[in-house]
């Protein structure tokens, strides 16, 4: 078993094929976006496959060290940047396989019209903390 | 109310169960009924024979559950008829229930799920909790395996193969949290080598012991990892390491070689230099020979590699780590992300330093971090890559070609 992150970027890498403005979606089809979302979890749930996963606020800022007794400095929010992260999941799954699969899944939330959204998300496996049986020569 | 034994009897009283007939679910609920009763009873009156005891009770509790469920009365006058319990043959139920663990029907998340719950005695919690997943994640992987494996005819013994993959993940999920997996997988093995006698479980129980050997001196206090060369031998547990190699060599003896006595053997060879130096690099690479004859995997070719170097000098081994390259798919060594075989560009980056190409030692290492499959290793080959670049900063500075002051302005 693995961990992987599915990150939901807003805006990252090539446009989605769906790419209708949240705001523009009508009230129904934002409650069927949702929906989406939750039964996913749930399934995973089900399977055994599902850690943890949350929305993130749209906006957010950098912050950066500033010197020794002084407030750290901050800039932003960006709300156009490329960088913003809709939100994520984290799974457990059995295989890089079975991630990519979910992940493409998750991907064909409906959007706009109801049509799968087809949203670009990231998986990114986890490192993990415990060294297994081999050994570095 | 001792836990202890609790523990070690939850597994066998549930093997009678499913033995008997009962449904792996059925079974298990019945036995946790029978604990709950045990806990309530047996302070005030602790019974002569905890077994037959909890048998007794949580084999009452399946018929009072079975009864409850009138779909189920023709296999209730089915188990009535059974003979009241005798002296049971506990072996061959603890065995059982290890196959019943491992059924291929299973994924392997969920055979190690409910190997460590059903044979191993471990509450579900505490699963989760080595795994790092939520308790309800785990609780759903175990009702799901259990009823996947509920309709699953156990008449005769499984695959012995099965039952040591799935002791093999367990192992090499190392520890974390509150449950020591490596120790516990050992645990299951050796009850397992009690009961089963096959020289590949001796071989997989004396690879454990053997790894588990070298446990304490594999990382440093800060938990960076120590290459085997470099490792501490003093702090090597020598008992753990005379009772492997004890075991393994009864299971050679036996003239059934398989992957796990082999993978064993390269072990104990390790294990048995006074120094790395010392090593007996030629034998291993003959093992390695064995190995790759029996499994044919790219893993062992890549170890292969290595000793092969070792043995005959990193040319040799950067010929042989090319000959791996060559029976490959060219999109298994091309495709992006981890590397298409474990440890891959790690190695090639070694034999590159002991060949003396430092830059391209270096620019590996860097390669392979990127790549490394656990923090520990990311961060040693990271380490690696900075001590070539080091050096061959200095060489060039001791050479006049780059003033110290010249220092490169970005991070390396």
């Amino acid at each position: 078993m693995a961990k992987y992150l599915l990150l939901k970027h807003y805006r990252g890498a090539p446009a989605p094929v769906n790419d209708v403005p949240m705001d523009q979606w009508t009230p129904e089809e934002i409650s069927a976006h949702v929906r989406f979302m939750h039964d996913f979890a749930a399934r995973l749930e089900e399977t055994g496959e599902f850690v943890d996963g949350n929305a993130l606020a749209p906006e957010g800022e950098w912050v950066r060290y500033d010197g020794e007794g002084r407030p750290p400095v901050t800039d932003g929010p960006f709300p156009e940047t490329k960088d913003l992260i809709a939100g994520w999941m984290i799974i457990d799954v059995d295989s890089h396989e079975r991630a990519v699969e979910l992940a493409g899944e998750l991907s064909a939330a409906p959007g706009a019209g109801g049509k799968p959204i087809h949203e670009w998300l990231e998986v990114r496996p986890f490192l993990t903390a415990t060294p297994g049986i081999t050994e570095c020569h | 109310m001792d836990e202890v034994l609790l523990r070690s009897l939850t597994p066998r009283v549930l093997a009678v169960l499913v033995r008997r007939g009962a449904d792996f679910a059925a079974a298990e609920d019945a036995v946790q009924d029978a604990l709950v009763e045990a806990l309530r009873v047996w302070p005030d009156g602790p019974p002569r024979d905890p077994k037959g005891w909890l048998v007794t009770v949580a084999w009452r509790k399946f018929l009072d559950a079975t009864r409850a469920d009138a779909a189920r009365r023709r296999r209730e006058d089915r188990v009535e008829e059974e003979p009241p319990p005798g002296p049971a043959p506990s072996v061959d139920d603890t065995l059982r229930l290890y196959f019943l663990c491992a059924h291929p029907s299973l994924s392997p998340a969920s055979a190690v799920a409910l190997t460590l719950r059903a044979v191993g005695g471990l509450t579900t919690r505490q699963i989760a909790r080595a795994y790092l997943v939520p308790e309800a994640t785990m609780a759903q992987r175990i009702s799901r395996a259990k009823r996947t494996v509920s309709d699953v005819r156990f008449d005769r013994p499984g695959d012995v193969a099965t039952v040591l993959r799935v002791l093999y993940l367990v192992f090499n999920e190392g520890y974390s949290g509150d449950v020591d997996l490596a120790a516990e997988a050992i645990r299951l093995t050796r009850q397992l080598a009690a009961v089963v006698d096959h020289p590949e479980v001796a071989g997989l129980l004396a690879l454990m012991l053997l790894h588990h050997a070298r446990r304490a001196a594999r990382t440093a206090p800060d938990g960076s990892l120590v290459p085997l060369a470099e490792q501490d031998r003093s702090r090597w547990d020598t008992a753990l390491i005379a009772e492997g190699v004890g075991i393994l060599q009864a299971a050679l003896a036996r003239d059934r070689l398989g992957e796990f006595q082999a993978q064993a053997a390269v072990a104990a060879l390790h294990a048995d230099a006074p120094t790395a130096e010392e090593t007996d690099w030629p034998q291993i690479v003959e093992w390695y020979d064995e190995l790759a004859r029996l499994t044919d995997s790219p893993v062992v070719r890549l170890n292969r590699a290595v000793a092969v170097g070792e043995a005959e000098g990193p040319r040799a081994g950067l010929a042989a780590l090319a000959a791996l390259d060559a029976s490959l798919p060219s999109s298994r060594l091309r495709s992006s992300g981890g590397d298409p075989i474990p440890r891959y560009t790690a190695v090639a980056a070694y034999l590159h330093e002991r060949d003396g190409d430092l830059a391209e030692a270096a620019r590996l290492y860097a390669e392979a971090a990127l790549k490394a499959p656990t923090l520990a290793e990311r961060d040693h080959l990271t380490r690696q890559a900075a001590r070539l670049n080091a050096r061959r900063r200095g060489r060039r500075d001791a050479a006049g070609l780059r003033k110290p002051s010249a220092a490169r302005p970005r991070a390396t």
